[in-house]
Formats: C-alpha cells, structure tokens, sequence
C-alpha cells in the first residue's frame, strides 16, 4: 500500500531530470519538422533541375534559323498537266544560287545548296498550288535552312574548332556569314513545332501530328472510361449486395489500377489487333487500351466521391418519395460531381503521358501528316518523345526537350482544368 | 363473420376512431438483433403522438417503420402489420415512392438540399407531377412556406441557398419541404434536438398549427417537448411499448412504474 502511494508522490516538474526530458522533446520537434523541410527542399530542388535542363536544352527549338530570299518561279520547270509534280527544286536551286553567281558549278554549289531546307521546295508547292498566277514571277520567301546551318546559328558547336569537327565547312560559314550580312537570315517563332507533323528532318519536325493523335487518344479514352467507370462506380456503391462476389470484384478493381502498363499493351495487342483485327496505330486502340487503364482510377474516384455524399442527403431526397434513381440522378451524382471530375483529369493526364502500351500496338508510328480520324495511324506526344529521343540528328535533341515541355504544358493545363470545375461545380452554401 | 367482413368492420372502426395509422406486432430485426418486439400502436388523425423513451430503445425505428425508410437498412427485416387507411405499407404491391409522398418525415439534423430555397420545396411536387406550371409551383412555395411560417423571413431570397439560412429557419424550410408534397401525416425524428429554445419554440408552435391538417408523429428526448406538443404519448424501453395513452395521463398520472421513473429523470 504504501509503495504504491509513492508512484504518486508528488512529480519534480522542475528536476534535471523534468528538464532533460522537455528538452529531448523539444529538440525532437524541431528534427521532425527539419526532416519534413529538407524532404520538400530536396523535392523541389530535383524539380528544378529537371525542370532547368529541359528548358535549356529545348528554348532553343523554339525559335527556327530561316533564310529569306527571291525565288522566280519559273515556267519551264512547271509542269501544267501535273503542278503537283512540278520542278521546284530546280525553281528554288536556280534562285539560291543567284545569291552567290561566284560560286562554281559541282561540289561548291551543292554544299551552298546545302544551306536551305528540303523543306523549301515543299513551301514553294504549297505557294504555288495555293496561287497559280505567281508561275513565271518572282515572289520572296522565307524557308527554315537545315539542320547543320541552324544548330550553327543558335551557337552549337564553336566555328573556331576545326573543320573536320564541324559540320559546316569554312566556305559555308562564309557564305551563311554573308547572308547574315544580308539580312537575309531570321529567328522567327517556331511555329513549324506547332503546325507539321513529323519528319526526318529536324527543322521540318512539328508536334502536330502528335497532338492530334494525343487529342483523338483522350477524345476515344474519356468517351469509354467515363461513362463506364461512373456507370460501375453507382452499381458497386449503391445497387450491388455486400457479398462474396462484390468483394471480389471490388479487390479486382484496385489490382487492375496496380497492373504494369504494358501488360495492358500486350493485352490489345493480342485482343484489339489480332483477335479483333482493328486497326494497327489507330487512336481508336490506344484509346481503348488506355481507357482500360483509366478505368480502375475513375471507378475508384468515383466511388469515393459517392461515398462523401452525405447520407442526410439521401434521406432527405428518400423523405419527400425519390426514388432510388431520382436520388441518385438528382442529388448523389451532382454532389459527388466535383470528385469524380478530379478523379476522370487525373486518370486522362495518367493517360496523356502513358508510353509503353502504345508502342506495343504501334503508335509510335512515323507520321509526316497529322491523322483526320481515329482510325488512322498515329502518334501521341510521349510516343512523339520516343521517336526523336531516338534520332541521330542533333536538331532532334533539342526538339526531344521542346515536346517534353509541351507535353508538361499540356498536363498543367488539364490539372488548371481539374481545379478550376472543381471550384465552379462545388456548390459553397 | 368473413375475413372480408373483419376487414371492413376494423376499416370501418378506424375510420369512426380516426386512426391514421394501425400497428400490430410490428417486430424489427437488424441482422440477429431484434430492435423492436412486438409494438401495437395506433396513430390517429389530427393528433400529435410523441414517441418517449431512452436512447436505442427502438422509437426512431418504429417510426421509420411508417414510411418504410428502414428499406434502405440491408439487414434489417420488418415483421407484423402496419396499417395506413387499413391497407398494408409492407404490401408487396405498395409503392413505395407513392407510401413516403404519403408519409413525409423531417429528420433530426436539417438537411435542406443544396439548392435554393425554392428548387427545395418544388423538388418533391416536381417529382411527383403535382404541379405543371410556374405559377403552379411558385403556389405550392407560397403556401408550403407559409404553412411552415417561414413565408415572411424569406419570400425576398427564394433563390438564396436552402442552406444559408439559420438552424431554426432551415428545419422549418425542412418541414415545408414535406408539406409541399401534401402528404397527409408526417414523421419528425427529433426535429428540434440540433435546434435553440427560440427555434425550438416556433417549431413546436408550428407542430401544433399543423396537427389540424396532419397526423402527426414525433420522437423526442425532451419531456417537456412531448408534453407540450402531443396528445398522445407512448413510452418505449428496449424495443417495446411499456405505455400509451393521453399525454395528459402519462405526464400526471402513469400506470407503470418505468414510466413514472423515465418521465421523472430516474433513469434514461
């Protein structure tokens, strides 16, 4: 008795002992507090330099080296049965070379040859097709020059090193030195990244055939995922019977969201394209692959959303005679809106960035024009990355950094999108 | 006597006694749990009966029994009848939509949807078709909102949210929203335990405006609730009715002695 009456005994709050302790504790705080710090310092410094790099290594494909000069669209090279066929390399050489009458025919006059684009003659087709009348006068252009001249003028590579380490030769950086002079050479905005599709040449490459196929990828994704994700969230949350078999579909469901991505590629591999023999390339099946893939995210967003819903809600709707799918229609499915439109952006922005199972079924295809359905073959922007990641040409690694940017443009825009219905459908009252 | 005769000689009776309600041996079972066991309980036209008792002892689902809200309860499995107009709620062929726009309830907490004030009273008209024009509507709001005296405080703001308004104001708007329908009685579990005694008192004022039109059915903790709003009382403890009658007799002059203890705060 009475040594259990000491436990009691009154406590030093004031002891070394007492101090050590307050001491310890507070010292623990702070560490806990520092640990949590230096977590998210370290987060955001990895960022950084992610973020850092890309941008320094992609600004630059921004803007395009293009050179301006006078073409004479001359009638003898134009064919008036066929104009698609016409001559126009020939137009575009002829007039090139009247910059530089010095320069003598052979080697010399293909290297200055080399300083405008293949492209160049794609764009005077273009002009031409678009105005017929120009045949046999003079009209000035601006065409992107390629690839070698543009690394060269954004810097790439220094002019002192030695020739054979170059890839412009000293003649050509004379003549290109001279255009300058002339003001014949600009730095425009690149707008070609925007408005082609692919190429084998850096400086005629565009994202457009990427973001069309990535739009058509998300358009097919969302009209399946979310209709039928929403459809199975309100039957497993609201009609199924707690049993068995719901536990098990539901158990089923979060494993689905924990499948390796390429799994779900080699799945429409064997299933969409050769059980079904749809389309190789085609948004349609990338969609569907992703779809089956966003699915278990927007099922289980949905029905957490639906859960939220507070049930005072449903028996106020249940009190006034509602019916079970009046209260779900009416009250449940607005409420739980918000939730399940974040819950459908986080499953689509998963999917925007989603590689390994379209190269499985082929939409990393090289594509020199944007597709017009979803039935055509395509690439999406991740594919887009792959491809030129695995281009020799430097031009492309510069590119490779400008679509990732894009690509995280795009994915910040959905999550502003995410954010911004959240806040317009939650209903404050 | 037939059965047929029985039938219409109890029908007949109820309508001379007025009985809105006729229960016999209602038993409810939550999975094995038997919350209610056996309850014989009338509820009659007119009236306000309020249903007393300690916490769990089964009052709040007998109620819910009324308007067969304890569907919505998976495991639970309702035995016994339970007569509105001498026609079975647990009838197979009721509907059980048409039974609760018969019997409408307002619960414990208010729950005003999330709309405004007017998309809150014409939700149950709508639903059911009462009404198809605006002015149709903008009536059934008029009158629902008067008759639950909230008409005056907000006819200036019909399209604020149901939500805003007070505590008090958001029960009473609660209670026109159950009107709107005109359901001919209407349940309230403890429609003023998250209310203050001002709210408290002009919902109780309003219980006894609406006795004239409705039956009414109330369950309470507060003796003095029950006592100043009913005319009749039961008194429940674990699952059964230990008591019934004329509030006046309960509150004065009990029969049992667990009532007397209950009603004079000795246990409960």
């Amino acid at each position: 008795m009475t040594e259990g009456s000491s436990n009691f005994a009154r406590h030093d709050w004031d002891g070394a002992d007492a101090r050590r302790r307050l001491k310890r504790r507070y010292a623990a705080n702070t560490r806990l507090k520092l640990y949590g710090l230096s977590a998210i310092v370290l987060a955001l410094g990895l960022l950084a330099v992610l973020l850092g790099s890309l941008v320094m290594t992609g600004y630059k494909s921004f803007v395009q080296t293009h050179v301006t000069f006078d073409v004479y669209v001359n009638p003898e090279n134009y064919d008036q049965a066929n104009p698609f066929d016409s001559d126009y390399r020939t137009m575009i050489r002829d007039s090139f070379l009247k910059l530089f009458p010095e320069v003598p025919p052979g080697p010399q006059q293909r290297q200055l040859f080399d300083i405008p684009s293949t492209g160049a003659q794609l764009k005077l087709r273009e002009i031409v097709a678009a105005d017929p009348s120009v045949v046999g006068s003079t009209i000035r252009i601006s065409v992107p020059v390629s690839d070698e001249f543009d690394q060269f003028q954004k810097g790439e590579g220094s002019r002192d090193a030695a020739e054979d380490a170059r890839r412009v030769n000293d003649r050509q950086i004379v003549w290109f030195d001279k255009l300058a002079a002339d003001g014949k050479i600009s730095t425009p905005f690149n707008w070609t990244l925007f408005n082609s599709a692919d190429s084998r040449f850096p400086e005629l490459a565009g994202l457009k055939g990427a973001i069309v196929g990535t739009f058509y990828l998300l358009l097919v994704t969302f009209v399946l995922s979310f209709p039928i994700g929403i459809a199975a969230a309100i039957y497993l949350e609201e009609f199924a019977p707690k049993n068995k078999w719901t536990d098990i579909i539901e158990i089923n469901i979060n494993n689905l969201a924990a499948v390796p991505s390429i799994v779900f590629g080699l799945l429409a591999l064997a299933v969409f394209l050769q059980t079904f023999g749809l389309p190789r390339s085609a948004p349609l099946v990338g969609g569907m692959t992703i779809a089956l893939m966003t699915l278990p995210t927007i099922i289980i967003a949905t029905r957490a959303a639906l859960k939220a819903v507070p049930p005072s809600i449903r028996e106020a709707a249940l009190g006034v005679g509602a019916s079970k799918h009046q209260v779900i229609i009416h009250h449940v499915l607005p409420l739980a809106m918000p939730g399940i439109l974040t819950g459908t952006i986080i499953g689509m922005a998963h999917a925007i960035g989603e590689t390994a199972p379209l190269l499985l079924i082929g939409m990393n295809a090289f594509m020199t024009s944007a597709s017009v359905g979803i039935l055509d073959p395509a690439t999406t922007l991740p594919t887009q990355i792959y491809i030129w990641a695995d281009s020799p040409e430097r031009g492309f690694v510069a590119r490779t950094s400008a679509a990732i940017l894009v690509l995280l443009g795009f994915l910040m825009l959905m999550n502003g999108l995410a954010i911004y219905l959240r806040r317009r459908l939650e209903r404050k009252w | 006597m037939t059965e047929a005769q029985v039938e219409m000689k109890t029908r007949m009776d109820n309508e001379a006694n007025n009985v809105k309600f006729s229960t016999r041996g209602v038993h409810v079972f939550y999975g094995d749990k038997e919350a209610l066991k056996g309850v014989d309980l009338d509820i009659n036209n007119n009236e306000v009966t309020a249903l007393i008792g300690p916490s769990g002892c089964g009052k709040s689902t007998y109620l819910r029994c009324l308007n067969r809200m304890n569907d919505t309860v998976d495991s639970a499995r309702v035995t016994g009848s339970i007569l509105l107009d001498g026609a079975d709620v647990y009838d197979r062929k009721v509907d059980v939509v048409q039974l609760r726009a018969r019997v409408g309830m307002v619960f414990q907490k208010p729950n005003p949807f999330p709309k405004s004030i007017y998309d809150n009273i014409v939700y149950g008209p709508r639903i059911h078709g009462l009404a198809s024009t605006k002015t149709e509507f903008d009536e059934i709001v008029e009158t629902s909102l008067k008759k639950a005296g909230l008409w005056n405080e907000v006819k200036d703001r019909l399209d604020s949210g149901g939500t805003s308004l007070s505590g008090g104001q958001q029960q009473r708007l609660c209670i026109a929203r159950a009107i709107a329908v005109s359901p001919e009685v209407i349940l309230m579990d403890e429609p003023c335990s998250a209310l203050d005694p001002i709210a408290t008192a002009r919902v109780e004022e309003l219980i006894d405006e609406l006795r004239e039109n409705y039956a009414i059915v109330i369950v309470t903790h507060s003796m003095q609730q029950a006592a100043r709003v009913s005319q009749r009382t039961a008194f429940f403890h674990i699952g059964e009715i230990v008591e019934h009658g004329n509030t006046e007799q309960i509150f004065t002059n009990p029969r049992e002695e667990r009532t007397r203890d209950y009603i004079t705060g000795r246990f409960g």
